[in-house]
């Protein structure tokens, strides 16, 4: 088998390991490796061909495939090395990656530091255990985004869509600019999982119906899908009897859910989060792992890959760092989610600090006219009131490094209504 | 007219063996299945076990052949190269009222000729099983009950057929059979008519109306549903044998047990229903299953849940196999109202099937025969040195198309070229694992679609899931037509 050794290996080539491996090398790693399974880097933005990226970054808007570009363009005039078609099969925790392609074969790439970028699957209809028939023309939102966006495929004409995630609100839009008639987006919970401006602008602008509080609760069809049972939902979440209605449509779009894609990251040992399914770093964005970081949806799913960059900027600096010898164990700091607050990232702090930290989290609800308050030791350390607080959007808090101190004492972060 | 000295109506998992078996002799045989893939009802969708044969009542033909299959399975699984695990059954009681329930079952084993059984006590219980529920107070252990894959089984059995001079056509359902007046028969199947010496009914919930219209020995088939989870293969080291419980006053027992690729079944209930392909599970259902089964394992991890299905059992009113000739229809050999244990007695209705029919027909023996048939060498259980080699031979191997199985493109392509092969994606799944673990295809079906389109030459717009009009997408929007579907 054939080996090489790297300062940094990044898994994974979508927006996150990009922006890692562009900042590793910036910041002078000289052997750069950034390895995708795919045939072209850029992840799951090769397929969205929307606008609406980068606002953040370059404030200016993108659609996903220029955003991607940007950094593929960077990456290659950093000098990165991007191996496409090669996927990791294997990590252990001792920083060795078996890695498998068609024009090298199998290869063992010893790293100085690794950063995990592998992104996330979208949860399939199994996860929900939906009955009914297991015909054609169940896909998930992301499946049918690939279909239409990069193969020339349509998947259907008369479309249902489960879920409110920004994928299905994305293809609700785009199944209706080729021509299909999309019926309606049914949402379990009495809120979206997706982008206020996505709800407006995918739904609201073409007279889709968002029905909240809603699921589907059978699926028919023998060969293909010929229609779906959708019935309102009580507080528990479970179908109310008798409020059953048909809609007949050959497809059904699930947009359910993301779920950080960590089998790799167990099997070198990393410790995931139940909270977000992803790793537990600290504000490095190392995990438990000596010298394995993690960043993107992989540790945890954000709402903007704005975001994803920008955070994939940090680890691969502190990767590269680690590479260099600077090696420092994850700190043990823990930073608490208390009330409204959903699963937080990082979950652990340095006793130490650098910089400013920027923590962030998803709220487990909605709330208006609410504060976000960080506290340690008895100690207000951050404090902001905001209009409107929901779920399908990320918090970020930034807790300056002077306010923040040092020490053992944890950091709580809560809603105050 | 096409004539065949035996046509077997039927393509799962006993259709497919018969046909195996009756290639050890110099016969032409056919087997005729409807569907679109072989595979595709009960052998497809069941528990996949290999029972150990204490349930069956003494003196049954379900009893008997039982006992017969599963003493075959190590062999078996060597010469066809299917995964086959001896991994032991277990049959939970929760109470102590349950203890002379768990000793009866081992007289029933005893009188079936099943060798081992032993009744466990708790602690022996927890040693063997530290999963299973507290709750749980003694077991049956039946050491050669096991575990195989049923699809893999059919498929191998089909290929081995095949390799041996078997013809498999599917899409072909059979319309009638009739004598034809010298002792034969003519099927119709797939609007053609052929000739046979010999018929072998083999159509699971439709061998009743196949038998009905050869025999006046009227047999009646009543479809019953059992309803299943999938839970992820990364909680498939937590149960090392199938647990199945005593019923109890909620009812009938279902089943915890892993498969022999890890992930772990859960189920089945048993309901009559009308339909006889009415294969989509309920919410109803779907609740049973899980209430019962965590009287096995408390705390069934939600987020592991994969995927639901059901399958169609073939209840026969007699409660008991329909093997060999009825007295009226010389030369009709049925095997009817296989259900449970099915799987497990398959082989050895094969071959009963097949020595009668040979010896009937007064069949030479084929001295061509070649028992053994490869399975498609799979990328995820190669250690290091047998990946690098399989690359080196075939570079296709070093293309992983299902990341959550690790199936490589190479094994992809090979399931579509053999014998009886892959045609649909659905059919590619169930070969090569593609798209059977926890994402279900949300990454590589668009890949498996290409794949079918190229290696069986149409647009992708032909490709279906299952066969039949169960068409992936509804047209293209872009890109180069090659005059697909309108």
């Amino acid at each position: 088998m054939r080996e090489r050794e790297v300062g940094v290996l990044v898994i994974g080539g979508g927006p996150a390991g990009l922006a890692a491996g562009i900042a590793a090398k910036e910041a002078g790693c000289a052997r750069v490796l950034v390895v995708d399974r795919e045939d072209a880097p850029g992840g799951i933005l090769k397929q969205c061909i929307h606008n609406g990226f980068g606002l953040q970054a370059f404030g200016e808007e993108l659609t996903g495939t220029e955003y991607a570009e940007r950094y593929i363009e960077k990456a290659f005039a950093a000098g990165v090395e991007v191996a496409c078609g090669t996927m990791a099969i294997d990590l252990t925790g001792g920083r060795v990656a078996t890695i498998v392609s068609r024009a090298r074969g199998l290869e063992t790439v010893r790293a100085g530091a690794v950063v995990l970028a592998m992104g996330c699957r979208e949860r399939p209809r199994g996860a929900l255990a939906t009955p009914g028939s297991r015909c054609a023309g169940v896909y998930t939102a992301g499946n049918a985004q690939k279909l239409v966006n990069m193969k020339g495929l349509m998947p259907g004409k008369r479309v249902v869509i489960l879920g409110s995630g920004d994928i299905g609100l994305i293809m609700a839009r785009r199944m209706t600019f080729m021509g299909a008639r999309v019926l309606a987006c049914v949402e379990l919970m009495p809120y979206s999982a997706g982008l206020t401006r996505n709800i407006v602008q995918c739904l609201d602008d073409f007279g889709i119906p968002l029905l909240l509080s809603h699921t589907v609760v059978d699926i028919k069809g023998r060969e293909r899908l010929e229609g779906v049972s959708v019935a309102a939902v009580d507080e528990t979440l479970s179908p109310i009897p008798g409020t059953e209605r048909e809609l007949a449509c050959d497809t059904l779009l699930l947009s359910v859910g993301l779920l950080p894609e960590n089998e790799l990251s167990s099997t070198a040992g990393v410790r995931l989060s139940p909270a977000t399914g992803g790793a537990e770093v600290d504000e490095n964005l190392q995990t438990a792992v000596p010298g394995v970081f993690s960043c993107g949806n992989v540790l945890h799913v954000h709402d903007l890959v704005d975001f994803v960059s920008e955070e994939a900027a940090r680890a691969g600096k502190a990767a590269a760092r680690y590479a260099a010898g600077e090696t420092r164990p994850r700190g043990t700091v823990p930073v608490e989610a208390g009330s409204g607050v959903g699963g937080i990232v990082p979950q652990f702090l340095g006793e130490q600090i650098e910089g400013d930290v920027k923590l962030m989290f998803r709220t487990r609800g909605i709330y208006k006219k609410a504060r976000v308050v960080a506290e340690r030791g008895g100690r207000e350390i951050y404090s902001k009131r905001e209009m409107i607080l929901v779920p399908g959007e990320m918090v970020g808090v930034t807790l300056k490094k002077d306010a923040l101190g040092s020490g053992r004492e944890p950091v709580r972060v809560r809603i105050e209504v | 007219m096409q004539k065949y000295d035996v046509v077997i109506i039927g393509g799962g998992v006993v259709g497919c063996a018969t046909a195996r078996e009756l290639t050890r002799y110099k016969l032409r045989v056919a087997l005729f299945e409807g569907a679109p893939d072989i595979c595709s009802g009960q052998s497809k969708a069941n528990t996949a076990i290999v029972h150990a044969g204490f349930d069956a009542k003494p003196g049954t033909d379900k009893a008997r052949f039982n006992v017969i299959g599963n003493a075959m399975f190590d062999t078996l699984a060597r010469e066809l190269d299917v995964h086959f695990e001896r991994n032991g059954s277990i049959v939970l009681a929760f109470s102590d009222e349950g203890i002379p329930e768990l000793e009866k079952l081992v007289w029933r084993g005893v009188a079936n000729g099943v060798k081992g059984l032993r009744v466990i006590r708790a602690e022996e219980l927890r040693n063997l099983e530290p999963n299973v529920s507290a709750k749980a107070v003694a077991a049956l252990f039946a050491p050669s009950g096991g575990i195989v894959s049923p699809y893999e089984l059919t498929f191998a059995y089909a290929e081995n057929a095949v390799k041996n001079g078997a013809a498999v056509f599917r899409e072909a359902p059979v319309t009638d059979v009739r004598r034809d007046g010298r002792g034969g028969y003519l099927v119709r199947a797939g609007g053609r008519e052929c000739a046979a010496r010999a018929v072998v009914n083999c159509a699971g919930v439709h061998a009743d109306e196949i038998n009905n219209r050869v025999s006046a020995e009227r047999i009646g088939i009543t479809p019953r549903r059992g309803e299943y989870h999938i839970v992820d293969k990364s909680y498939g080291k937590l149960f090392k044998s199938a647990i199945f419980q005593l019923p109890t006053a909620m009812g009938k027992g279902v089943l915890v047990a892993r498969t022999v690729e890890d992930t772990i079944l859960l189920g089945p209930t048993a309901e009559d229903i009308p339909d006889r392909e009415d294969k989509s599970t309920t919410a109803g259902g779907l609740a049973k299953v899980l209430e019962r089964a965590a009287l096995t394992w408390e705390d069934i991890p939600r987020r592991g849940f994969i995927t639901t299905f059901s399958g169609i059992r073939a209840h026969c009113d007699k409660d008991d196999f329909v093997l060999g000739e009825p007295g009226d229809a010389p030369l009709f050999f049925n095997a009817a109202g296989i259900e449970s244990p099915g799987l497990t007695a398959a082989p050895a209705i094969a071959v009963y099937l097949a020595e009668s029919v040979a010896q009937r027909l007064r069949a030479a023996e084929n001295p061509a025969f070649d028992p053994v048939r490869k399975a498609i060498p799979a990328f995820r259980t190669m250690d290091a040195d047998e990946r690098a080699a399989a690359i080196a031979k075939n570079p296709d191997y070093a293309k992983i198309v299902c990341r959550c199985e690790n199936v490589s493109e190479a094994e992809i392509r090979e399931c579509i070229r053999r014998p009886v092969g892959a045609r649909s994606v659905d059919g590619v799944k169930f070969r090569a694992r593609a798209g059977m673990g926890r994402c279900q295809s949300g990454f590589c079906l668009t890949r498996v679609m290409e794949i079918l389109a190229e290696e069986l030459g149409v647009p992708e717009t032909e490709i279906t899931k299952s066969g039949g009009g169960s068409y992936l997408v509804s047209g293209r929007i872009f890109g180069e037509e090659e005059g697909g579907r309108a």
